[in-house]
C-alpha cells in the first residue's frame, strides 16, 4: 500500500483511475492501452509539477516518510562487507546510532548513522532515532578508530533530535555532543556527512562536522523542528508550516546560506518512491566525494574544514 | 610556557563604566525577600548575604567583579546582528533586535573583553541574559571565535561565562552552526596549549551546553545554577513525570562528573587568580621570595 501525502491528492486520484483502467482491461479484454498510457503520462506530469514546487513543510513531511531509506538501508545497498561495531566502551550500546567498517566500491570506510525504526517495536528499540550520550560517544570512538587506520568517514544524519531525558542529562548529553564537534573538526581523515532524513539541531550536528556536508533533496536541517519552533514562538503547534518556511530549513535554503556544501537529487516523488535509484545516486556521490577528498593531506583537510565552519554566520561589522 | 605574559598596561585599556548605585537604594532578594542596601549587594558581587542567591547579572557586572580595578579593554564591539533569514514570528526579528538593543543598551547577547584578573591576563567573553534570553546567534558565535583567536595570538587564557537559554531560533541554522564554529576554534586553542575556562551560570542550556560551555579545561559552576542540554520543561513533557529535586543543578553536574568545581561568585576572582597562577607555574607576587 502506498501512503500519499495530503499534497499528493491529485496523484492518488490518477493512480486509482490507472488501477481501475488496468483491472478493466484485464477483465474485459478491451484494448485500453491508449487510456493507460495517457493516465501514466498525466501522473508523471502531475508528479513533476508537485515535486518541482515543494514547500518547506512538504519536504519535512517527505523526510519523515516511513518508507524512506534509513541508515541501515543505505549501508546494506551502497556498501559491502559491513561489520557493525557496538558500544561506547563505557556505558552501553546505543541503538539510535549504528556504525562500523564497510567497503564502498574498493574503498574501506567507517560508516556511522542515526537509525530509526519502521514499526512501533522497532521505533522503541531505536528510541525514534534519538541518541543518548553513549551514542555520540560510540560514534566518536569509531571515528577515532577510522583516523587511526587512515580510513575515510561517512556519516548519515537522520534524527528528530538528541534524546531528552533523565539518563541523557545524567550522562552528559551536552558534553557528549560538544566533544564530538571539537574532535570532528580536527579528524585527520576525510569526513563526509549526508542528511538523509531529519537534521534536527545539536543531535544532528553531533555527527555532522565534515569536509563535505550534503543534504538529500527532500530533507531538512535546522536548529529546531518546525513543531517545537511553532510551540515556542507562536505558543501553539498549529503554525508548523509557517515555522518550516521561516526556518529556511530546506536543502536549497541551506546551500544558499552557505551552511552546506551540496544537494543530492532524489528520485521523482522522493527517495521512498524509488530506493534503488536513490542507492545508486548515493553510492556514486560518496565514491566521487571520497576520491576528491583523498587528494588532500590531513593538515589541508583540517584547515579547510575549520575555515569553512568558522566562516558560518551573518553579522555586520562597524 | 609563555601564555601568562602580562597584558601591556596603560595603552588601550579603559575603565568599565562602573554602575553608580544611588545612596540609600535598597535591594530585595527575589528568593528570601530580605532587603539590603543596593551598594552592599553590589559589593557582595550581587549575591544575597542571607540565602546566597546569585542574582542574574550581565557582562558589565562580571567585568567589574573580575577585572582588576574594573579596567579592561572591550573587544570586537563593532560586531552587530543582522536578520539573514528575514525571520518573522509574532514579531519581526529586526524589531525584536531593535527593541532589545534599546532596552538593554547592548548590541547582542555577548561582550568580550581582556584585562588582568587578580594580576593574571585573561580574555573573558560574557553573556547577557537580558538580551533575548542570552540566546546564541551569529554575533555570539563570532565574538567567541574571535576571543579564542585573540587568546591564541596574544597567548592569553580564555574564559566564557555562559548564561543562555540556547540557540536563537530567529537565526535558525546560522545559530546551530555557531556550535561547530566555536568548538572548532577551541580545538585550535587546545593545540596551542592555552587554557580555556568555562564558567556555567544560571541558566546554561541547549546549544551552548552542547558546545563551548562543556568543553572547558576547567568547567566551573556558580552554586545552584540550572545547567543542562534539554530544558526541564521538555524533559518533563517527554517522561511525563516531575523531575527529581536538584536535577540539572550545578551540584547535580558536579556529582555526575561534568563540572570540576563550584565556586560562589564572591570567591570567583581569587579562585581564577589561583588557577591561572597554578597553570602558569607562577606564585603570587606577594608570596614571591624577594
Ligand atoms: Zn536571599
Amino acid at each position: 500500500m502506498t501512503t500519499y501525502f495530503d499534497f499528493e491528492k491529485s496523484i492518488q486520484e490518477l493512480d486509482e483511475q490507472l488501477q481501475k483502467a488496468k483491472q478493466l482491461a484485464e477483465k474485459s479484454k478491451i484494448d485500453l492501452a491508449p487510456t493507460i498510457k495517457d493516465l501514466e503520462e498525466k501522473i508523471l506530469l502531475e508528479k513533476k509539477k508537485i515535486y518541482g514546487n515543494l514547500t518547506g513543510w512538504q519536504r519535512v513531511q517527505i523526510s519523515r516518510h516511513a518508507d524512506r531509506p534509513y541508515a541501515l538501508d543505505y549501508i546494506e545497498h551502497c556498501f559491502t562487507d559491513f561489520i557493525e561495531q557496538h558500544g561506547d566502551r563505557n556505558v552501553k550500546d546505543d541503538k539510535a546510532i549504528v556504525g562500523g567498517l564497510a567497503r564502498l566500491g574498493n574503498q574501506s570506510v567507517m560508516v556511522i548513522g542515526h537509525q530509526k525504526g519502521r514499526n512501533t517495536k522497532q521505533r522503541q528499540f531505536r528510541n525514534f532515532g534519538m541518541p543518548n550520550p553513549e551514542g555520540y560517544r560510540k560514534a566518536l570512538r569509531l571515528m577515532k578508530l577510522a583516523e587511526k587506520f587512515n580510513i575515510p568517514i561517512v556519516t548519515l544524519i537522520d534524527t528528530p533530535g538528541a534524546s531528552p531525558g533523565l539518563e541523557a542529562e545524567e550522562r552528559g548529553q551536552g558534553e557528549a555532543i560538544a566533544k564530538n564537534l571539537l574532535e570532528m573538526s580536527v579528524l585527520k581523515v576525510p569526513v563526509i556527512c549526508v542528511v538523509i532524513g531529519e537534521g534536527a539541531s545539536g543531535g544532528a550536528l553531533g555527527i555532522g562536522v565534515g569536509d563535505k556536508v550534503l543534504m538529500l533533496e527532500n530533507t531538512w536541517y535546522s536548529v529546531i523542528s518546525p513543531e517545537s519552533c511553532s510551540s515556542i514562538l507562536w505558543r501553539s503547534w498549529d503554525h508548523k508550516a509557517k515555522a518550516a518556511e521561516a526556518l529556511k530549513l530546506t536543502a536549497t535554503d541551506m546551500l544558499q546560506n552557505g551552511l552546506i556544501d551540496g544537494i543530492i537529487a532524489e528520485p521523482l516523488g522522493g527517495a521512498h518512491n524509488n530506493p534503488e535509484e536513490m542507492y545508486a545516486t548515493m553510492k556514486e556521490t560518496l565514491t566521487q566525494q571520497i576520491e576528491e577528498l583523498k587528494k588532500f593531506g590531513s593538515e589541508d583537510l583540517i584547515n579547510k574544514r575549520i575555515e569553512k565552519f568558522s566562516g558560518m554566520g551573518a553579522f555586520e561589522e562597524v | 610556557m609563555s601564555w601568562f605574559k602580562r597584558v601591556k598596561e596603560g595603552i588601550t585599556t579603559s575603565t568599565e563604566d562602573k554602575k553608580a548605585v544611588p545612596d540609600g537604594l535598597w535591594h530585595k532578594c527575589p528568593r528570601c525577600k530580605k532587603a539590603i542596601l543596593a551598594s552592599d549587594h553590589q559589593a557582595n558581587c550581587y549575591v544575597c548575604p542571607s540565602c546566597k542567591y546569585h542574582d542574574k547579572v550581565g557582562s558589565a557586572e562580571y567585568f567589574e567583579i573580575l577585572f582588576d580595578d574594573g579596567i579592561c579593554e572591550e573587544l570586537f564591539a563593532g560586531i552587530k546582528p543582522t536578520d539573514p533569514l528575514t525571520f518573522s514570528d509574532t514579531k519581526d526579528y529586526k524589531s525584536r533586535l531593535a527593541e532589545s538593543q534599546k532596552k538593554s543598551g547592548l548590541t547582542d547577547a555577548l561582550r568580550a573583553a581582556t584585562g588582568n584578573v587578580d594580576g593574571m591576563p585573561l580574555v573573558v567573553a560574557c553573556m547577557d541574559f537580558n538580551f533575548i534570553g542570552g540566546s546564541m546567534g551569529s554575533v555570539m558565535g563570532e565574538k567567541i571565535a574571535r576571543a579564542i583567536d585573540y587568546g591564541r595570538e596574544h597567548k592569553i587564557p580564555v574564559m566564557v561565562i555562559s548564561k543562555s537559554g540556547g540557540a536563537r531560533m530567529m537565526e535558525a541554522a546560522f545559530s546551530l552552526m555557531q556550535m561547530a564554529k566555536t568548538s572548532a576554534k577551541l580545538a585550535l586553542l587546545a593545540k596551542d596549549g592555552i587554557p580555556y575556562i568555562s564558567l556555567l551560570t544560571d541558566p546554561t542550556t541547549g546549544g551552548v551546553t552542547a558546545s563551548f560551555a562543556m568543553l572547558g579545561d576547567f568547567n566551573i559552576a556558580e552554586p545552584e545554577a540550572l545547567i543542562g542540554f534539554a530544558g526541564p520543561r521538555v524533559i518533563r513533557e517527554t517522561i511525563g513525570k516531575d523531575l527529581p529535586k536538584g536535577f540539572q543543578s550545578s551540584e547535580f553536574l558536579l556529582e555526575h562528573g561534568f563540572v570540576d568545581f563550584i565556586t560562589p561568585r564572591t570567591e570567583l576572582k581569587s579562585k581564577l587568580g589561583q588557577l591561572l597562577r597554578l597553570l602558569a607555574n607562577k606564585p603570587k607576587e606577594s608570596e614571591q621570595a624577594s
